[in-house]
């Protein structure tokens, strides 16, 4: 680090959450130097979790989920071109215009994008949609305003599900098709993806699990679509819904060790090189970062996870203007939420990370409970379902890693507390990509390697 | 001695303008076990997690030695307050149906025009006065004002539940020492009566329903239904709780302000931060000063002491308020206050059903009041309290309203 950490120039590569609220962060931090933020979007930073809720049920307008910015960040914006390389002697970022923007530290905070369908040929039929950007979600509402017969959702992980559920809310018929064997089964196991399918189809969702898609027809604009079990069906609109893909290919040349599962950091949020060397002026935050968390066994992880992208965006910003001893780690427990179907469901710690579940509080019967996972006896995520207050208790259990299952006593629970395997499912055998990926061997035997997806 | 336990102190009439230094030394003491064998906690951060604990219960009847309170209630079950999930969920959301979000979002902010209204007119009402009570005049009319416009209770009949509501909260308060049976009685009898005072409202808006939450009641709705006996309990406790509180919040407030005048000139200039300032106020000085009725289902360690099943779990809002291992300066009033997550409307599952609207109450009480008077001076510092521990307020505060004052320098 050259001179005062806070000052000289900082660039953040990436400008959506993670980004903004680092260059927030880096200013309440009494970061003076300069700041540039790139961006491969031309628009200022904006929420994506509305994009496969309120957006597609035309609550919202797709260009009105704009972050708000909590303070002035005072940085150069260079948003609507995108980085392209990293030269790591000569700290320049390579931008697409040609241009080269040199920095004493960079935060990459490039995140995801959606996973595209696999056949070119069939993706580019119209019709055919993805949903990440704003401008996704904006062309996707539009189309179904115009009220399509039938709309093939692909993926029934959590924005697949969440698209199925806004169109059932539309009164749109729609089609869900999953390779593995429940909706949202890749993040919160066995138990309440048989929830979810139950829940799925009672709402009028033809929902089809342990098949693939494996056509989509159509000449010129969407007809329809096969499936790997020989059946077919007609539908206009298709949602290509497998997950996403880490913006990590501009990082190919620069020797960090970067790849189709992020950009692996310390607890710090700074980026190792390909030996596994810590670096001290690159740092990474948000989706795009892989990171060793205490409470998983250091397992490396990776969070498609909102509030993830904040503190982590948070403690990179700290670590990247403070001294060594000053700096903090990233422990935050992961959180994430989704809505669905009528459904709030909250999450705390990473449910897949476990080898048993308990229904601790409620019932499924009712569709309101909390659902407590456990790895080798103690508790390692909590799954709320309609019952979001009562989550607090379990996050503080996954923080002391109290015993597992939780001693009873919850006041109300009704069904028999007996553990049960978590049915959490090889990630190779969903259709979407799971918003956590531990990136070393799973606590379930049977799991093995996550794999770059298809 | 009985008399001298920290409980006692804490709960003793003569300390009830000031209990903070009892608190200081409740949370030195962390645990604190009663001879009676109840159990106080008083730290921010082991009340927070007590409030989320599914093993703590709100329900008396899980107490190992029954209450009297309990036993004097067998008249009219407990209020969802009172009860555990899913009981407690089921009433509150059937209550919440006609109260908030998902079903009635705009209820709350819907009544700020009227709110401003009832505030001017008991403003109005200043005209003249050489000496304001808050109270009387002001803090006390306000929210029964509104919690009758809400619920549809008539105000000519406030005579009626003022001395039901009296005998309840007199009924709640843990105060050792006194004959333990008789008043939590009369709270069950005031509250039976007005039970059935507010059943039969209700019963009467079934064939002529209006806007208001009575009529919400007994109305058909898809998603379930509250019987005759839970629209008697659940208004009761809406009535009670929709003034009790609000009427402390408003006038500890007022005080509060008087106590800090140049917190109270900055307010004047800059009403945007009226928000913050009562939530600071509910840190500060927060009406509902201790829960005293839960309960662990199972045996439990708070901060190294186990709290055995079935004993009194009381826990000091209040106290953990002013934590300073949670609030930097904590027995500083700081209306600009950052990360100000006060336990004023506790937490959890029970966290303050009417929150939003004594928050709303608040703030537009505390506005227009301090526009409207100039230089107002308080005549006793402090002023007498109310009897209650656990809704802690004056009982009367006098104001000189400074009009004179200016009008004499003039």
């Amino acid at each position: 680090m050259q001179g005062e950490p806070r000052e000289g120039r900082i660039v953040v590569v990436g400008a959506s959450l993670a980004g903004l609220r680092a260059a927030e962060a880096l200013r309440d931090a009494g970061f003076v130097g300069s700041l540039t933020l790139i961006g491969e979007e031309p628009q200022p930073p904006y929420d994506r979790p509305p994009l496969s809720k309120q957006v597609l049920l035309g609550k919202v307008s797709a260009d009105r989920t704009g972050l708000p910015q909590r303070r002035r960040v005072d940085a150069q914006w260079r948003l609507g071109v995108r980085a392209i390389g990293l030269d790591p002697i000569g700290k320049e970022v390579l931008l697409a215009d040609g241009e080269k923007v040199p920095f004493d530290r960079l935060l990459i905070a490039t995140g995801t994008r959606a996973r595209p369908w696999p056949k070119p040929a069939e993706a580019t039929l119209d019709g055919v949609f993805t949903l990440r950007t704003g401008e996704d979600a904006g062309r996707l509402a539009e189309r179904l305003d115009a009220g399509p017969e039938r709309v093939l959702v692909i993926g029934a992980g959590f924005t697949g599900s969440e698209i199925a559920s806004a169109c059932r809310e539309r009164g749109l018929a729609v089609t869900v098709a999953e390779r593995g064997p429940a909706p949202l089964v890749g993040a919160l196991g066995g138990t309440l993806g048989a929830l979810a399918a139950k829940l799925q189809r009672a709402h009028g969702v033809d929902l089809r699990c342990g098949v693939t898609v494996t056509e989509l027809e159509g000449d010129g604009r969407l007809t329809g679509a096969r499936f790997s079990d020989g059946s077919r069906i007609d539908a206009d609109v298709a949602v290509v819904a497998l997950g996403a893909v880490r913006n990590t290919e501009w990082l190919a040349e620069s020797g960090l060790a970067a790849g189709p599962r992020g950009v692996t950091c310390d607890a710090g949020c700074r980026a190792f090189d390909m030996y596994g060397i810590v670096t001290d002026d690159v740092f990474a935050a948000g989706d795009v970062a892989r990171f060793p968390h205490p409470l998983f066994e250091y397992q490396l992880l990776s969070l498609e996870h909102w509030g993830n992208a904040v503190a982590q965006a948070e403690v990179a910003a700290h670590n990247m203007v403070n001294p060594g001893p000053r700096r903090r780690p990233h422990l935050t427990v992961p959180a994430f939420w989704s809505s669905q179907f009528g459904l709030n469901i909250k999450s705390v710690g990473v449910p897949t990370f476990s080898d048993q579940v308990v229904i601790a509080q409620g019932s499924l019967k009712d569709a309101r409970l909390v659902a407590v996972y456990g790895y080798r006896g103690r508790v390692t995520a909590a799954v709320s379902v309609n019952q979001a207050k009562a989550l607090e208790y379990y996050e503080r259990l996954i923080e002391t890693a109290a015993p597992f299952p939780p001693a009873p006593g919850a006041a109300d629970r009704i069904e028999s507390p007996v553990p049960v395997p978590s049915d959490v499912p090889d990630p190779k055998t969903l259709s979407h990509g799971p918003t956590v990926a531990l990136t070393g061997h799973l606590p379930d035997r049977r799991l093995t390697l996550v794999q770059p997806a298809r | 001695m009985a008399a001298d336990t920290l409980f006692h102190r804490i709960t003793d009439y003569a300390h009830r303008a000031d209990p903070y230094p009892f608190y200081a030394e409740l949370r030195e003491a962390g645990v604190a076990r009663q001879e009676d064998g109840s159990y106080l906690v008083g730290t921010y951060h082991e009340i927070e997690a007590l409030l989320h604990d599914p093993r703590i219960s709100s329900d008396r009847r899980n107490r190992t030695v029954p209450d009297e309170t309990a036993a004097a209630e067998q008249g009219l079950p407990p209020a969802f307050i009172g009860l555990d999930d899913p009981e407690h969920h089921r009433l509150r959301r059937l209550t919440m149906r006609s109260f908030g979000p998902p079903h009635t979002p705009d209820r709350i902010a819907g009544m700020h025009d009227e709110i401003t209204r009832i505030v001017k007119d008991l403003l109005a009402g200043f005209v003249d006065k050489e000496r304001i009570d808050v109270v009387d005049d002001f803090a006390y009319p306000l929210p029964v004002t509104v919690i009758c416009r809400l619920l549809g209770v008539p105000i000519e009949d406030e005579p009626r539940f003022r001395a039901w509501s009296d005998a309840i909260v007199a009924g709640i308060d843990p105060t050792p020492g006194e004959d333990p049976t008789e008043r939590p009685r009369a709270a069950a009898e005031a509250r039976k009566e007005m039970g059935l005072y507010l059943g039969e409202l209700a019963e009467k808006r079934r064939a002529h329903p209006s806007d208001d939450m009575l009529s919400a009641f007994v109305s058909d709705s898809a998603d379930g239904q509250l019987t005759p006996l839970e629209i008697m309990t659940t208004s009761v406790l809406l009535l009670i709780a929709g003034h009790e509180t609000t009427v402390n919040l408003i006038t500890n407030g007022v005080l509060t302000l008087l106590r800090h005048p140049d917190e109270l000139a900055r307010l004047r200039g800059e009403p945007a931060l009226m928000p913050r300032a009562v939530e600071e106020l509910l840190r500060y000085e927060p009406p509902v000063q201790m829960l005293p009725q839960r309960t662990p289902l199972a045996d439990i360690e708070v901060a190294g002491v186990t709290v055995p099943k079935g004993a009194p779990l009381i826990l000091m809002l209040a106290s953990g308020n002013r934590d300073p291992r949670r609030f930097c300066d904590p027995d500083r009033f700081d209306p600009t206050r950052e990360d100000n997550q006060h336990l004023g409307f506790g937490s959890g599952i029970h966290n303050c059903f009417g929150a939003p609207l004594a928050r709303l109450e608040a703030q537009i009480a505390l506005h227009e009041l301090i526009q409207h008077l100039d230089t107002p001076r308080l005549v006793e510092d402090p002023p007498p309290y109310r009897r209650s521990p656990v809704l802690r307020g004056p009982r009367h505060l006098l104001l000189a309203p400074g009009r004179d004052d200016a009008q004499r320098g003039r």
